[in-house]
């Protein structure tokens, strides 16, 4: 074992997850802000520690915009009264909430955020077989949803696992079958690989749109996300699957839900939107200098931003679909269409070659 | 009534109109309330709403123009009082006198507990003095039970002077005019 390896995963590895932590707790907080602005509404505007406010001009603005609103949720969520119910079938009930952030945090390790910094690859796992990996752990993430519904005991929560098994696992698969195209356009299922093969021939979404349409609408049902928010309908189920859990543990599920946006917003990039690449000022093959390194990676932050942006935003857009509608637009239309796009793309790659 | 539902067209059954127009309503919004400052939040404890004039909030005893306490330890408004909110300690026939001429008594302690109260107003209508007013306070907070227990002093301080009729004044110039009256036999 190669000791600068270790070293340098263990670094890459606590950056890379204190920094979705943090953008987990603003990404709450910008939920809640957008949330408003399109109500019309004003949005977190009070919290912050007594000292913020006797900075001058500046310090009132941040308190407005709600930016030390985080803090106080987290704070909250630490010292907020961990409640396991009379009912609850106790071990599921503890394994349920890891188990649904364990797979999102998991996802985050094959994404490359970066080209290079240094000698370093800004990716943690650059694995050859990247996208196979997403996809076997994305499928875990529903067992800690289905497992908490079960450990509740009680029939909202259950309505609500259920509801999720059978909407993530139908979307999966047209997910799964949505990205085909995609390597067979760029021929490599390493994610690395994808992105270099979009530096130099123009990102992915021009080429496979239909790719992209059917990843964009998977990955809201697969994240809950509005408009198939079905396993935690707050107006039908209560709470869905999180409807027993308070505190450090419904935070955690909390947390899942915005890895699992935050993974889904990353993945679309890296597949469809050319990841750390521009097609301009020389950012479309790997940096040579430090400078270009960090460019890279903070071109691949704002991407991701204005795909979570975008989920937020589409969650005031649209009614919440009923269950057999869903059923419907995910076996009836995404299924075949998943699967004439992957003939269609065969067949032109093949008349082509 | 029969409502003719018509069968969707392809097009609509896309949902691309409908997406096309999610994004205009609430984009629409959005800029509206981000820069047009169109929000319909009002900051409450900054900004306060307007009440109207016959606005019923929490009782206070007023005092007359001169600063004389007007309660005259009648205890009507206790007897009255729904949640028995309002206690009075009459002062009793040893007790000190009112503050002003012509008035037999006034109350030792006037304890109104804000906990109770329901804002009914009957003490008000009840008040042959008209000593104690629904003012406009609404929002009475503490950080005790006791501490919203209001007594006599903090009354009168929250509820400051009322300038109108001045019963017994009136019936003391009307008691001197008598005896001054000129008879003559």
């Amino acid at each position: 074992m190669d000791w600068n390896f270790i070293i340098f995963s263990v670094v890459k590895i606590a950056i890379v997850v204190g920094v979705v932590q943090g953008m987990v707790a603003y990404a709450v907080l910008a939920e809640r802000k957008i949330s408003a602005w399109i109500q019309d509404r004003v949005g977190p505007n009070r919290a912050a520690p007594p000292f913020v406010e006797r900075i001058p001009a500046l310090g009132p603005a941040l308190i407005r915009l709600g930016l030390f609103q985080p803090l106080a949720d987290g704070l909250k969520f630490l010292l907020k009264e961990d409640f396991t119910p009379a009912g609850v079938r106790k071990a599921y009930f503890w394994l349920a909430p890891a188990l649904a952030v364990i797979p999102s945090m998991l996802v985050i390790a094959v994404i490359p955020f970066g080209s290079h910094l240094g000698h370093q690859k800004m990716v943690i796992a650059d694995l050859n077989v990247g996208i196979l990996y997403t996809f076997g752990i994305v499928s875990l993430g529903v067992y800690g949803i289905v497992l908490a519904g079960y450990a509740a005991n009680s029939k909202y929560p259950f309505l609500g696992g259920i509801r999720s098994s059978a909407q993530m696992i139908s979307y999966e698969i047209a997910m799964g079958m949505s990205v085909i195209p995609v390597f067979l356009i760029a021929g490599d299922l390493n994610l690395s690989q994808i992105i270099g093969w979009q530096g130099r021939h123009g990102w992915l979404f021009l080429y496979a749109p239909v790719s992209f349409l059917i990843f964009l609408v998977a990955s809201f049902a697969e994240t809950n996300r509005l408009p198939f928010d079905l396993p935690e309908a707050e107006t039908e189920l209560v709470g869905g699957y999180h409807t027993e859990y308070s505190s450090m543990k419904f935070a955690l599920f909390f947390l899942a839900e915005y890895s699992n946006m935050i993974a889904s917003a990353a993945m679309m990039v890296t597949l469809f939107f050319g990841g750390w690449t521009l097609p301009f000022w020389g950012l479309d093959h790997p940096a040579t200098s430090l400078g270009m390194g960090l460019l890279q990676i903070l071109v691949f932050l704002v991407k991701m931003l204005s795909f979570m942006v975008l989920f937020i935003w589409v969650r005031w857009m649209f009614p919440r679909f009923r269950y057999d509608q869903l059923m419907d637009l995910g076996w009836r239309r995404f299924v075949p269409l998943a699967l004439v796009n992957i003939l269609v793309t065969a067949v032109v790659l093949w008349m082509k070659s | 009534m029969i409502v003719n539902r018509k069968p969707l067209t392809i097009w609509e059954r896309l949902y691309l109109p409908a997406i096309a127009g999610g994004f205009k309503v609430t984009a629409r919004h959005l800029f509206r309330s981000l820069f047009g400052g169109k929000t319909v939040t009002m900051d409450y404890p900054e900004q306060k709403w307007a009440l109207p004039p016959d606005y019923r909030g929490a009782p206070y005893l007023v005092r007359d123009q001169d600063g004389n306490t007007k309660c005259v330890s009648c205890q009507l408004c206790e007897f009255v009082c729904p949640p028995k909110a309002i206690k009075i300690t009459p002062p009793g026939p040893t007790g000190p006198m009112a503050d002003r001429p012509n008035a037999e008594k006034m109350p030792l302690e006037f304890e109104i507990n804000m906990l109770r109260c329901i804002f009914c107003g009957y003490c008000q209508e009840v008040c042959p003095e008209e000593a104690i007013f629904l003012l406009k306070d609404y929002s009475l907070t503490g950080q005790s039970r006791q501490e919203m227990v209001y007594n006599k002093e903090k009354l009168l301080a929250l509820g400051g002077t009322h300038p109108g009729i001045q019963k017994w004044k009136h019936k003391l110039e009307e008691a001197k005019a008598q005896q001054d009256f000129p008879v003559k036999i």
